[in-house]
């Protein structure tokens, strides 16, 4: 049993992404550590790119934050090794292509094995071209987690059923951040990836709200937020473990709020 | 593995929300690329909107003062909208409209690309929506204000270096938000398959036509063939029907800026290394963390750290040689064009011309060079002026 499976066993999963290196390392050690008390069950770090072209401002900001700080690769890895010591929170990376490539496939997957991270989250990396990645993520035993987006119709049902840790469900059109209204019919792409997924489903993009979060857990194994809490980073500083802390805290209470009989089905 | 492979580049490396339509734009290109009524709609607009074909002027002039092979000046400046921008756009939007878009959107540098996408859009009824560079918007005044006359909106690019490369980022995530009614009409051989395609097959117009009226005046093939790369289109247009014809160089003109030995330039070949960016594998100015690196040129519109992946894979081969040009010499071309022929160059064409003199002089009188004139230089005006320490009040 892997430690992402088995961060599904226990409920709703709730999954928190953070860029690595915003404001600092130190800052992001204290954060994961900080989260997983707060019932987080999976974390997701950003390697921080210079140009993620699927991010919204909150999170291209964080990643120039990092990058500003000095922030690399093999720092990352080296912070992992450290939490990894005294946590088993599953890990997952979410890069672009760009610096898992110049990091060298092979080597990166390697040094993933080694210091403890459990899968990989690539937004340009579609399915067509998932080979080149696979094959080493594959070799080291990283999960490669793809994602399915609202357009992505007939192909849904071959991503689900190569999907590795988790399925990564879109919410909506467009980049990540914050959004008041989640309009896409989510239960009828949850559905179809259903009959396909060998792995639980998790739907990010835009939730940031108890209540967005309680809704999405009552169709979705976990449900996945990242630009609110990084934007709780940006104002917090390195001091944003209490208020992070908070709001992951409620967030992961929502989530689970949704197996209680008291809260009709939709 | 995905099609759209030049090599080991290309390819398709881009969110999942674009994979099917990008899908269905190849499908849909791959069909209109041999339709008869398409193909006649689009020569219509090419030649009685545009002005093609475009002239393959003989530079007399400069060909006795540099005292060598004889210099052909492909006149793509005097397209409508005064740059080759146009043979792509037309072609694009046209397509855009048989794929019942009803919006067209575009990265630009320079704002050539823009102002065409925004001319196009115009004639055939597509709102349009164009993303540019701070630092580009203020470069190159004119052109924002050409393509607001043209009734498109330009969005200013503040995210990252506020330049060309944040101009295509902004625009692929603008077209990630709302994919249905939209095409992103892309300017330059690069992005994610079958943009590189699209865009060479649009662009080769120029060497169709220029390749008969060498034969046509000379007898015989250039000695070589020269044009200015920053994504690389009027380039890859120019080498494109010269690719079988072994004895042809073919050379493009990257950005040296200040030096390719400065941490100033975009030269992409000569310094860049293999990478994956903006839906391509390709050839990127990039540190050794795979951070895409600022890039710097005194032209806008070769202000990107990347090449398309066919000219990478020309690279590769050896078919194509990529030389450096740096600001200083670009001006001194730019300056040189004017007072010798009276053509006012665009700064990116200017690097082509630089090189053109270089290598002029060692080629004999029987020889000839074909220079991709990829722009008009009205717009670079003020900025070489500047350069030169005028400042003039536009």
């Amino acid at each position: 049993m892997s430690r992402i499976s088995n961060a599904f066993k226990k409920g709703k999963a709730f999954i928190a992404f953070l860029t690595a290196g915003d404001p600092d390392l130190k800052t992001t050690e204290e954060l994961v550590f900080e989260m997983e008390r707060a019932g987080a069950d999976i974390v997701e770090l950003g390697i921080p790119f210079s140009d993620p072209i699927a991010e919204g401002p909150v999170i291209q900001e964080a990643d120039l934050r990092a990058l500003a700080s000095g922030t690399t690769t093999s720092k990352i890895f080296d912070m992992v090794k450290r939490i990894r010591e005294k946590s088993k929170i599953p890990l997952v990376f979410l890069t672009y292509m760009n610096p898992v490539f110049k990091y060298g496939y092979d080597e990166f997957f390697a040094k993933c094995k080694e210091v403890g991270v459990d899968g990989i989250i690539i937004p340009d990396l579609p399915f067509e071209e998932q080979a080149e990645v696979h094959e080493f993520s594959g070799k080291h035993g990283i999960d490669l987690v793809p994602l399915v987006a609202p357009t992505s119709e007939d192909r849904i049902k071959k991503i689900a059923a190569a999907a590795e840790g988790y399925l990564y469900v879109v919410s909506s059109l467009g980049v990540t951040g914050i959004r008041s209204e989640i309009k896409t019919d989510l239960k009828s792409i949850i559905d179809v990836a259903k009959k396909t997924s060998k792995v639980p489903i998790a739907v990010g993009f835009g939730i940031n709200t108890p209540e967005q979060a309680a809704k999405i857990s009552r169709i979705a194994d976990g449900v996945i937020v990242g630009s609110a809490i990084v934007k709780i980073i940006a104002e917090n500083g390195r001091v944003s473990a209490k208020p992070v802390g908070e709001y992951v805290r409620g967030m992961k209470e929502a989530a689970s709020e949704a197996f209680k009989p008291s809260i009709p089905a939709p | 593995m995905a099609n759209g492979r030049f090599g080991i580049h290309g390819g398709q490396y881009i969110p999942e929300t674009l994979m099917n339509e990008i899908q269905h734009l190849e499908k849909a290109y791959l069909h209109y690329k041999n339709d008869k009524d398409f193909n006649s709609e689009l020569t219509a607009l090419l030649n009685d909107y545009a002005g093609r074909p475009s002239l393959l002027y003989y530079a007399e002039k400069m060909s006795r003062d540099l005292g060598g092979a004889k210099i052909y000046l492909k006149r793509e400046d005097l397209n409508h909208t005064g740059s080759h921008k146009i043979n792509n756009v037309l072609g694009q939007v046209l397509l855009a409209k048989k794929m019942d878009k009803t919006r067209v959107i575009a990265e630009t540098g320079a704002g050539q690309h823009g102002v065409a996408c925004a001319t196009a859009a115009a004639l055939l009824g597509m709102e349009c929506e164009i993303f540019m560079g701070k630092e580009d918007t203020e470069r190159q005044k004119l052109n924002v204000y050409r393509m607001e006359l043209l009734g498109a909106k330009v969005n200013v690019v503040t995210s990252g270096t506020q330049t060309l490369k944040d101009a295509v980022s902004e625009t692929m995530r603008d077209w990630v938000s709302r994919v249905a009614d939209t095409h992103y009409a892309l300017g330059s051989v690069m992005g994610p398959h079958p943009f590189p395609m699209i865009v060479r097959d649009f662009q080769s117009v120029i060497s169709k036509e220029a390749r008969a009226q060498i034969l046509e005046i000379e007898g015989k093939l250039p000695a070589a063939v020269i044009a200015c790369v920053g994504g690389g289109s009027n380039a890859m247009g120019t080498f494109y029907h010269f690719l079988e014809d072994k004895s042809v160089r073919l050379i493009g003109c990257e950005a040296a800026g200040l030096g390719v030995d400065t941490e100033k330039h975009a030269a992409t070949i000569a310094k860049g290394t293999l990478g994956i960016f903006h839906g391509m594998k390709s050839y990127f100015c990039q540190n050794s963390e795979g951070q895409i690196a600022p890039v710097y040129s005194i032209s806008a519109g070769l202000d990107y750290p990347g090449i398309g992946p066919e000219h990478a894979h020309l690279h590769d081969t050896g078919r194509a040689e990529y030389a450096p040009v740096t600001d200083e010499e670009a001006v001194l071309a730019f300056e040189y064009l004017s007072r010798t022929e009276g053509i006012i160059p665009a700064i990116e064409s200017a690097h082509a011309v630089s090189y053109a003199m270089k290598i002029a002089p060692s080629l004999p009188k029987t020889e000839s060079i074909i220079i991709c004139l990829s722009g008009r230089g009205d717009k670079d005006v003020a900025a070489i002026a500047k350069y030169r320490g005028v400042n003039l009040h536009e």
